[in-house]
């Protein structure tokens, strides 16, 4: 593999983890759990100060990866062949990596809000956590088998 | 134009503010023919100009401003349509090229000039936009200045010309078609990341406590987050369209 085909799969790889995070942190919350399901709503009382900033920080972040991921592919796409099945793992594992950041930093450490309310949570924040796993190790293997091949 | 009740804003402010409208449609159609000898302007940088101009007014007079006196929802689309949309379309427009174009050449350089001093270099830095735009936010709904606002007509004026310059300031610091020193591809990323952060907190603060003595407090507290978002969505596209413009050049190795 010669540098430029390394510097384009780091490429492709990156492209598809940032924009995975992003939609995990812009719209998948957004639009399943605040407008669709109305699990958790617009703004919580309950939550600390550091939490709300944090998920200022969070919400501009997460449209910013997003965005930038997709020129980045488009980039890809322009220098030649994009590999697919390569692109999709990193979605995957992006998706995967911040629902698990989400469910453990910002719902139990920072406590900006939690899942649903007036429920026993363990079954929820078990289900959350146990779901980011899965997709980030479906991602993570995924990647594993696409691995462009090394001279030896 | 007839302020029902409302307690600022007399008929004067809104033919100054029309009579403005006018003026700078005209100047930059002026621009537009005067600089036909160089090659046909762009019709959309036309357009971006009179929808700009048109958000701005907008939001300043008629039906939409008179309801933000003592609506807070109507509040926010007039500052959303002054502050932010307006501005992003105005810099669209790339109103310093035309003038290079339409200009004489003496002129042309002594503006040129003018864009390169010190000054103006710093106040169009985007960290200091930002500060000018989002700290101009948050003393307006954390102090008593909007209160203040609408009790009288020179702070109510001067508000409002703080938001769409400092708007436009903001904008033109980070995107654009108008040839500006610009800060580095990561300062200015950084910083439009830190100001839409600023930008959603504020919401969410003004939803938990919005201004007294005005209805719609939560819903205009959602229009500034949701609305605000839109907004610095497109402009974070425009900020990374740059990058992949640039980083089409085969020699670009990071």
């Amino acid at each position: 593999m010669t540098s430029t085909e390394s510097a384009t799969d780091r490429r492709i790889v990156a492209a598809g983890a940032l924009f995975g995070a992003g939609i995990a942190a812009s719209m998948i919350d957004l639009f399943i759990f605040h407008l669709w399901l109305q699990w958790h709503h617009f703004y919580d009382r309950s939550t600390p100060h550091v939490g709300l900033v944090a998920d200022g920080f969070f919400h501009a972040f997460g449209w910013f990866i997003t965005i930038a991921g997709l020129f980045l592919l488009a980039d890809v796409r322009r220098r030649g062949e994009v590999r697919w099945s390569r692109w999709t793992g990193a979605v995957l594992a992006g998706i995967g990596g911040f629902q698990l950041l989400d469910g453990v930093l910002n719902h139990k450490i920072l406590r900006i809000h939690q899942i649903r309310y007036g429920v026993d949570l363990l079954l929820y924040d078990a289900v959350w956590i146990g779901t980011a796993i899965a997709l980030l190790v479906a991602g993570l293997i995924t990647l594993r088998f696409t691995r462009p091949a090394r001279p030896r | 134009m007839h302020h029902h009740g409302a307690p600022s804003g007399p008929a004067a402010a809104d033919v100054l503010v029309v009579a403005l409208a006018v003026l700078s449609l005209a100047i930059y159609a002026t621009g537009v023919v005067r600089s036909r000898r160089r090659g046909r302007w762009p019709l959309h940088r036309i357009a971006a100009w009179c929808a700009g101009v048109t958000c701005v007014a907008a939001g300043l007079v008629g039906p939409i401003a008179d309801a933000a006196h003592t609506n807070f929802a109507a509040h926010m689309v007039a500052h959303l349509l002054i502050g932010m949309l307006g501005p992003l379309l105005l810099v669209l427009a790339a109103p310093v090229t035309l003038a290079l174009r339409a200009l004489t050449l003496a002129r042309a350089r002594a503006l040129t000039r003018l864009l390169r001093r010190p000054s103006v270099r710093v106040l169009t830095h985007p960290v200091v936009t930002a500060l000018l735009n989002g700290g101009g936010l948050w003393v307006l709904y954390t102090t008593d200045l909007f209160a203040l606002m609408h009790q009288s007509t020179p702070v109510y004026v001067l508000v409002h010309a703080h938001l769409v310059v400092a708007g436009f300031l903001f904008t033109v610091s980070l995107v654009g078609p108008d040839p500006a020193p610009r800060a580095s591809f990561g300062t200015r990323a950084g910083v439009l990341i830190a100001f839409v952060a600023a930008h959603s907190i504020l919401a969410k603060w003004l939803y938990a406590n919005p201004p007294a003595g005005i209805a719609d407090g939560r819903v205009g507290a959602q229009l500034m987050y949701y609305g605000g978002d839109a907004v610095d969505v497109v402009v974070m596209a425009l900020l990374l369209a740059e990058w992949y413009r640039a980083a089409a050049r085969p020699s670009v190795r990071r």
